[in-house]
């Protein structure tokens, strides 16, 4: 019971309930950081442990937290931990924590961070919360590598840094699309992803909110 | 909970302790982090440095590249009495910094708001130069650093001249927040491939090179001291143009440059 418990913490939020596709959260880091899988990587693991470990710090003193102040505590708690991964990132993978810049530094206004602490690591105990964490880090993973796998494979021709399609400019035949180096193509990506995931599961399709009043029009076209 | 904080849980005493407990864990964290990881950063931003440098002087820089190696083999780091133009002896340069300089008040001047064109404020009465040799130990290139503001920020980089003094060979900028796209362009390889050949000294000994509004055409009188702007970044393009007059010129590394040239430098220690 509790093993399937854990499992279903972890496994949901990678399609059912992902937080990029189904809950639209932490879109401005998966345009920025997805011209490349290596950056897209990076970034996906910081915001992985960073979720992780904040959900399990505030499920462990969820029941001491006043109520009125209990979003600063959370943003103090979320802040440290990003910080602390800034600084590991820039002791150990100082070339791509550069490239990066100012957005692993934007995980601690990332939503799904803070989703997750108020919504799940507020009620439920610490390891289920951990778990919680790591499912909806590799949820937006999934979606990050893919959308960083696209871009770069039709945007650079490579994936990885390792050149799979030979580009034109260099003698080969492959002309890459500009577009997908820019971070508006990964609005495209994500949307058409989108797309795929609630066609292939229709129970994610939101219901509409407003319907476009019906007039019916005989004299005018 | 026990003791003193047994009182009601959204009390002001029990709410003050808890976020004073929160920071105070928050804050041990963080500094733990900063200081311990602190060593291996600053190996890596002097790695990053110096893979600069020997980008700008044209040495090989990419991945696979022992930076750290090639820098040791063909550029020579030395320290430069601003005023004076001297070379500083090497126990005194050792372990030089010339941004922490640049803040201290014993290491430092304050530039006169009339002098001060590539708005800095300070700078430090010492600085950095590398001398780059070629296999024969002869002097290849000058590599100096330069910084100064542009639009937002201040921009930091280097500049590569030829053994002349005036020739430009390259320039490149490691650190600067200007606007991504627009004035962030001074990173851009193409526009830093415009910089080559240009000259800096013109025939009275004034810094006449310069970026201007627009670009360098064939009919474009002095072209080999001016070089194109950036299209949209006007005051970024200013501050690069400042930052050359300012550091090039006679407060900057012309003293040095000129005793370069002449052959006459002293404290080869």
């Amino acid at each position: 019971m509790a093993q399937s418990q854990a499992m279903k913490v972890l496994t949901e939020p990678l399609v059912n309930n992902n937080p990029i596709a189904l809950q639209i959260l932490g879109i401005c880091s998966a345009l920025a950081v997805t011209n490349q899988v290596a950056t897209a990587l990076l970034m996906s693991a910081a915001l992985t442990a960073v979720t992780a470990c904040s959900n399990f710090s505030i499920s462990l003193i969820r029941n001491h937290i006043p109520s009125s102040i209990r979003i600063i505590v959370q943003m103090t708690i979320i802040a440290s931990l990003v910080i602390v991964v800034d600084q590991l990132l820039k002791a150990f993978a100082y070339d791509l924590a550069k490239q990066m810049s100012v957005f692993v530094g934007l995980i601690i206004t990332n939503c799904i961070v803070m989703g997750r602490a108020e919504a799940f690591a507020m009620k439920e105990p610490p390891g289920l919360a951990f778990l919680d964490g790591i499912g909806n880090g590799l949820g937006y993973s999934l979606i990050l590598v893919l959308v960083g796998a696209i871009r770069e494979l039709f945007g650079s021709g490579s994936l990885l840094g390792y050149q799979l399609l030979p580009l034109a400019s260099a003698g080969g035949w492959y002309t890459p699309i500009g577009l997908m180096l820019l971070p508006p193509s990964a609005f495209f990506i994500i949307g058409f992803l989108i797309w795929g995931v609630r066609s292939w599961k229709p129970d994610q399709v939101e219901e509409a909110e407003y319907q476009i009043h019906q007039v019916h029009r005989t004299e005018v076209v | 909970m026990p003791g003193i904080i047994s009182f009601s849980r959204d009390g002001v005493g029990y709410v003050v302790v808890v976020a004073l407990a929160v920071c105070l864990v928050c804050s041990v964290l963080v500094a733990s982090a900063a200081t311990f990881l602190k060593p291996m950063q600053t190996v890596n931003a002097k790695a990053d440095r110096r893979s600069n440098i020997l980008e700008v002087a044209g040495l090989p820089a990419g991945p696979g590249v022992d930076v750290n190696e090639v820098f040791r083999e063909r550029i020579d780091a030395r320290v430069v009495d601003l005023s004076s133009g001297e070379l500083v002896e090497a126990r005194e340069a050792k372990n030089f910094d010339q941004r922490a300089a640049a803040s201290d008040p014993d290491q430092s001047v304050k530039i006169p708001p009339a002098r001060d064109v590539a708005d800095i404020k300070r700078r430090a009465k010492n600085a950095e130069v590398y001398l780059v040799k070629d296999e024969n130990g002869e002097l290849e290139t000058i590599v100096l650093p330069v910084h100064g503001y542009g639009l937002w920020s201040t921009m930091y980089g280097f500049l590569a001249l030829a053994p002349d003094a005036n020739t430009v060979k390259g320039i490149k900028y490691y650190e600067q927040g200007e606007t991504p796209g627009l004035g962030g362009e001074v990173e851009n390889p193409r526009w830093r491939a415009k910089w080559d050949g240009k000259k800096v000294y013109g025939a009275s000994g004034e810094v006449q090179l310069s970026v201007i509004k627009g670009s360098v055409g064939g009919n474009t009188p002095n072209a080999e001291y001016k070089v194109d702007g950036l299209s949209g970044a006007t005051l970024t393009s200013r501050g690069v143009s400042n930052t050359i007059h300012y550091w090039l010129g006679e407060n900057g590394f012309k003293p040095f440059l000129k005793k370069l040239r002449d052959g006459d430098l002293a404290a080869q220690g």
